[in-house]
């Protein structure tokens, strides 16, 4: 049973890809401002659960309620203005448009909101510099360093102060300081807006910036309390 | 870690007392256990004993006689064969956690539980590291990388052994 006050509440989840289950009755809650990390070994589901959760692809069956909606009933179209609306994204490889500057990257999901482009620049500069990579404002995403890329990456999802931030190893591509420094900031930015974040990783140093861990094994997701 | 190399290495930038080596000894390594006055003295007198340190001076006053000590040549050539010398690295064949998951594999209880309530309790610890770390100066975060380094470690054994577990089984049956 789910504590009230969810923000995400999804239950019995079954995905398959073919004759392979990828989820097989998986639970998964999340509140407001917690930072939830989804650990499992390769091919365990935790990243089709994430993409479950995020309205990107949906289960066979089971539910997701998100803030008391039903995800699963939406249509496509509905899907996506939740997601631009509601969420945002870091992947593993930052996923930058590479045609445009650092700044219109963090920018773009503010404009495809519809804020005017010099409010939308202005709250693109204030996240770069709160994510300590405004000076490559002007660059290009092929011309910064992986971890300058990745807080970029951080900043886009945030920008649009999201409710829910799903990542997917967002620190998979980094090394250990890189990784670190962006799970500081991702962690302390989330927390400071209440923003929610869904963290998968299969790395135990970046599971612990998270509040608490839900382990995914054959499409099964459970919590498993550490002893009193 | 060696007590009484580390004090004599203090005593390397000039004499000290008891009390100050004691502060110095805890400022730069005592973090979760500082040392006991008790420690320090008897260590001193150790190395008084072996000739690695000597008293520089007494001062006398209404307490107790305090002493400064100074490290000796002997101490200083000491201190640097110790930092020469490579620390045995731990061989970690003795695992409890090895004994445990084998033993409930024998005795028919449920080993992959026993190994998901194990990282819940590491996890726990890493997530105190993390913290301390993040709110920390460069010497908290060197010593909790350190043991969050270790965690990590053993936590990859424990999905390691987690995905070997039937074949495990299998092994201990027969």
């Amino acid at each position: 049973m789910t504590p009230p006050g969810a923000l995400i509440e999804a239950s019995a989840l079954r995905k398959a890809y073919g004759p392979t289950p990828a989820l097989d009755g998986a639970d998964f809650s999340i509140h407001p401002g917690e930072v939830v990390a989804v650990m499992g070994p390769s091919g365990s589901g935790k990243s089709t659960l994430l993409h479950c959760l995020a309205g990107i692809i949906g289960p066979d069956s089971g539910t997701i309620r998100y803030d008391g909606r039903d995800l699963t009933v939406l249509r496509d179209g509905e899907r996506s203005a939740l997601r631009r609306a509601e969420f945002g994204f870091v992947f593993q490889f930052g996923q930058l448009v590479p045609e445009l500057t650092c700044a219109e990257n963090v920018a773009l999901p503010l404009r495809l909101n519809g804020v005017r482009r010099t409010e939308a620049e202005r709250q693109a500069q204030e996240w770069l510099e709160r994510l300590e990579v405004d000076e490559v404002a002007g660059k290009r995403p092929g011309e910064v360093s992986g971890g300058q890329g990745q807080r970029v990456a951080v900043a886009r999802a945030l920008v649009s102060r999201p409710r829910v931030v799903f990542a997917d190893e967002p620190t998979g591509a980094l090394d250990s300081l890189n990784g670190e420094r962006v799970m500081d900031l991702l962690t302390d930015a989330a927390r400071a807006s209440g923003t929610a974040v869904v963290l998968v990783t299969h790395e135990a140093r970046v599971a612990a910036y998270s509040d608490r861990e839900v382990v995914v094994r054959d499409g099964v997701a459970r919590e498993v309390a550490a002893a009193a | 870690m060696s007590i009484g190399h580390t004090l004599l290495g203090l005593l390397e930038s000039g004499p000290r007392h008891g009390y100050d080596l004691k502060r110095a000894f805890d400022e730069h390594f005592g973090h979760d256990r500082p040392l006991h006055y008790g420690q320090v003295y008897s260590t001193m007198s150790r190395l008084l004993k072996n000739g690695l340190v000597e008293v520089d001076a007494v001062e006398t006053g209404a307490g107790p006689e305090r002493k400064r000590y100074a490290i000796t040549d002997a101490g200083v050539t000491d201190v640097a064969q110790w930092l020469a010398r490579p620390e045995k690295p731990e061989p970690y064949l003795q695992s409890t956690l090895y004994t445990k998951v084998v033993l409930a594999l024998m005795t028919g209880r449920n080993a992959a539980e026993l190994l998901d309530t194990q990282r819940a309790e590491h996890l726990r610890l890493m997530r105190g590291l993390t913290e301390r770390k993040r709110g920390g100066d460069l010497a908290d975060q060197l010593i909790c990388d350190h043991a969050l380094f270790h965690l990590d470690a053993d936590l990859r054994w424990l999905e390691l052994t987690a995905a070997r577990l039937d074949k495990l089984a299998e092994t201990v049956a027969a």
